[in-house]
């Protein structure tokens, strides 16, 4: 009876017989068949119309002139058209589900004689953390990902691959990081799902690692407000809306560019290793099924927002909540936190309400600012504050107000702020995603921290830069 | 929470097409009484021919994404109910080739070889014939019980390329169905055969390739003996002896570690080690 | 020649891919054989990968690719 390693050798003996060329005749015999069988059945009854089409629209994606400008304006356009798009939605769902749903249910609780403690535990913190959530990132989700989908359709995005290669190859990274890192613009969890199309586990952890600087659509509302308030602010009336928008892009395409130095750094360092294969195939374009596509998308990212409202935002809300309207002694939770974190938020060149509200927002990048704005005006004790509620401000002018006045913030603290939301932990979801992932404790953590170390020590350069040139 | 269970979020990503489910399907797809099937299809192609398309055709929802035993590599798998007989549906990795290094490969290959799906439906595009049946041709030396779905005819058609299929299936000896999947065409036909086959596995042998001189054929016949011996049951025993000879570093692996057959039939969804890394 | 140094909108017939591993099985997956017809179509915008036409498909090779496969160039001027 033989063994294995009679196989084995057996075999090896045979291979020496019979060369080294046995592989290659086989896949050329086939490759032979292919020809001929397809040779029978196919015919070309004309070469030009949409093949010639095809490669004239490839020709001006990939030029050398207008392959990366059609490209950024290819992500502007998306990230435009999400942000604009999202914004009489965003404020629909936030009238229903935080003005008149809200309204209902204190009525109701007011009917029922609920406890104040109760009814604001419930409705102010669990309730309208998730009212929050889903009017904040449904609308812009519901419309990225069935874009990027169409675009995936399409076909445009193997190109963009294509343009980018060689910086992601210098960087040591796979060709198709390139994809995975478009993905975490809509969502980081998702984008660190698409990296299962990168084979190589070494080149993969670099991908997933590194998604987070990707500006994921919950991160988006953030950088708005504050590129509005503080960058668009410095402008005249005029240009101010273009010049917070293009803050925006230049932080967007920033987190590409730290993509690939963390990326190199890494496949440098601890993940060493080869580029291992890579071949990319530029399917032809094909017109997109836009109505299928938008349906399927729009219900499938519908419910997974949902569900991540209810699994993260509803404590996060439960959290705020509680350490605003729990007293120790003469102050709140909320008010002995932020005193703890203020002189390291001061010295990094954001605040203690900003880290408080960071530290609180892990769950969900969403809630970030509703809570740093009820935190300024829960500790000035401000009587536009209703204790321990999230809330939003009518308009950019009057949240200016707010921050600067009643918080103290300054230009310096709005450029970090944008610098630090690129730069901080992935959100408990993602982190949750990447433990999915990769099962390794080890890695996650790294994940989690590497980010939140770099947007520290970048905060902390920008500021003492600001500091030693007498700019603030 | 995106966990694994979540299929939306990878239709999504990944390079599949996520066009949609065609809602006009004639028959019934089967809810998920897991482990209850009687007919296992294995879904194989090139990536960019449509496959998920297809995918989410037979099946709708009734998907479960997860991974391959041990692999980080996503594997969907669906079911579907025709003509009182409810099938499962197992999506390989879109792979170019069988013989390659790639885990995408191995793993299509590892199921096709030792997981024995009932039918294997092969996705091609219409417009790049030629290359597509290079896989095709390759699956036609591990089984006969395929199917072909000539997909994205609509593309051929504006692209004015016009296929006959009569000459396609005479050649290959199976049955071809031209299908543009994401307009539902087709896919009843596709059905049909699927169903035709796995009732009749097919009595007429389709065309195999004779390319082995007189050395060549006798080591692969020792090979051969040498190998059922040892593994006992190993079904197509002779195209692992075919790829031994060819110096397949992996199947040289599964043989030494004796892992060959063992790895193939994934019996849950699991979560991937990347933990090996470091 | 070897294909890397094809010039744009060339074409050629594909002699010998050097290198026997998984690089060189990958190429002959794609279809890249000796006896087959290749066309370089053109440059990403950062002059690499390069798209290539094989057996009715375009796909892109890194130059490090390009330069395992020996070519003979197509004159078109015939």
């Amino acid at each position: 009876m033989a063994d294995s390693a009679d196989i084995l050798e057996t075999a090896a003996q045979f291979r020496r017989q019979i060369g080294d060329e046995l592989h290659d005749k086989l896949t050329a015999t086939i490759y032979a068949n292919a020809e001929k069988i397809a040779e029978r059945s196919v015919s070309y009854a004309g070469a030009g119309g949409a093949f010639a089409f095809d490669r004239k629209l490839d020709r001006i994606l990939t030029s050398r002139v207008w392959g990366f400008p059609l490209m950024v304006l290819m992500l502007a356009g998306v990230l435009w058209l999400t942000i604009a798009g999202a914004n009489v939605p965003s404020a629909m769902l936030a009238s229903l589900l935080q003005d008149t749903v809200y309204n209902l249910l204190h009525a109701t609780a007011a009917a029922l004689n609920a406890p104040w403690w109760l009814s604001g535990f419930l409705i102010d913190g669990v309730y309208l953390a998730t009212a929050w959530v889903v009017s904040v990132m449904l609308p812009p989700m519901a419309i990225f990902f069935p874009l990027f989908t169409l675009l995936e359709d399409f076909g445009y995005l193997p190109r963009v691959a294509f343009n980018l290669d060689r910086l992601f190859k210098r960087a040591g990274a796979h060709g198709k990081q390139a994809l995975t890192m478009m993905m975490g613009y809509g969502c980081n969890a998702a984008g660190v799902v698409s990296t299962r199309v990168i084979d190589s586990p070494r080149e993969r952890l670099i991908a997933i690692i590194t998604n987070n600087f990707s500006i994921c659509n919950g991160r988006f509302p953030t950088m708005i407000l504050i590129g509005t308030i503080f960058i668009g602010a410095t402008a005249p009336p005029w240009l101010a809306s273009f010049i917070a928008a293009s803050s925006v892009v230049a932080v967007a395409i920033l987190g590409v560019i730290f993509t690939l130095l963390v990326s190199g750094f890494l496949s440098k360092t601890v993940l060493k290793g080869e580029a291992s294969n890579f071949s990319l195939e530029l399917p032809p374009y094909r017109p997109p099924q836009i109505w299928q596509t938008l349906y399927r998308s729009i219900i499938e990212r519908t419910l997974i927002v949902l569900r991540r409202a209810v699994i993260m935002a509803a404590p996060a809300g439960a959290v705020v909540w509680l350490i605003g309207n729990i007293y120790i002694g003469n102050e709140s939770v909320a008010a002995h936190l932020v005193g703890f974190l203020n002189p390291f938020g001061v010295l990094i060149g954001l605040n203690g309400v900003i880290l408080l509200a960071y530290i609180v927002a892990i769950p969900a990048n969403e809630i970030v600012v509703p809570t740093i704005l009820m935190l300024t005006l829960n500790l000035a004790k401000s009587s536009l504050a209703q204790a321990g509620v999230m809330i939003e401000l009518e308009d950019a002018a009057q949240t200016q107000q707010v921050l600067t006045e009643l918080g103290g913030w300054t230009l310096l603290t709005g450029i970090n702020l944008m610098l630090f939301s690129l730069l901080h932990n992935p959100c408990s979801t993602t982190i949750l995603t990447i433990w999915n992932e990769t099962r390794s404790l080890k890695w996650t953590s790294i994940a989690t921290l590497l980010p939140v170390a770099l947007g520290v020590g970048v905060c902390f350069l920008t500021a003492t830069a600001a500091r030693l040139f007498g700019l603030i | 929470m995106l966990k694994q269970g979540e299929n939306k979020v990878e239709t999504a990503c990944g390079g599949c097409a996520a066009a949609g489910c065609g809602s006009r399907e004639p028959h019934r797809r089967a809810g998920g009484e897991a482990q209850k099937w009687d007919y296992t299809i294995a879904l194989a192609g090139n990536p960019n021919t449509g496959k998920s398309t297809i995918f989410n055709a037979l099946t709708g929802l009734r998907q479960h994404v997860g991974n391959w035993a041990g692999k980080t590599v996503a594997r969907a798998e669906g079911y579907f109910g025709f003509n009182d007989k409810k099938y499962r549906v197992v999506d390989l990795p879109g792979t170019y080739s069988l013989l390659s290094t790639s885990l995408d490969e191995e793993i299509a290959r590892d199921y096709l070889l030792f997981g024995e799906p009932d039918v294997t439906t092969v996705v091609i595009d219409a417009t790049r014939v030629e290359r597509n049946l290079h896989l095709v041709l390759q699956i036609l030396e591990i089984t006969d019980r395929v199917v072909v779905a000539l997909n994205l005819m609509d593309e051929a058609r504006r692209n004015s390329i016009r296929i006959n299929e009569r000459n396609l299936e005479k050649d290959l000896g199976i049955p071809v169905v031209p299908m543009a999947a994401r307009r539902g065409e087709g896919v009843r036909e596709l059905l049909t055969a699927i169903e035709k086959t796995a009732l009749n596995p097919p009595a007429v042998e389709p065309r195999r390739f004779e390319y082995l001189d007189a050395a060549l054929e006798k080591a692969v016949e020792t090979l051969t003996a040498q190998l059922c011996e040892t593994f006992g049951n190993l079904p197509n025993a002779r195209w692992v002896a075919m790829r031994l000879l060819e110096g397949d570093e992996s199947i040289i692996a599964a043989v030494r570690d004796k892992t060959l057959g063992t790895k193939a039939e994934n019996t849950g969804l699991q979560f991937p080690q990347l933990a090996e890394v470091k | 020649m070897t294909l890397d140094k094809l010039k744009a909108g060339s074409s050629a017939i594909v002699t010998k891919i050097g290198n026997a591993n998984a690089e060189r099985r990958r190429l002959l997956d794609l279809g890249i054989l000796p006896g087959t017809l290749i066309e370089n179509v053109m440059a990403s915008p950062l002059g690499d990968p390069i798209a290539y036409r094989v057996r009715n498909a375009t796909v892109a090779l890194r130059r490090e690719q390009a330069r395992l496969i020996e070519v003979e160039e197509i004159n078109t001027t015939e």
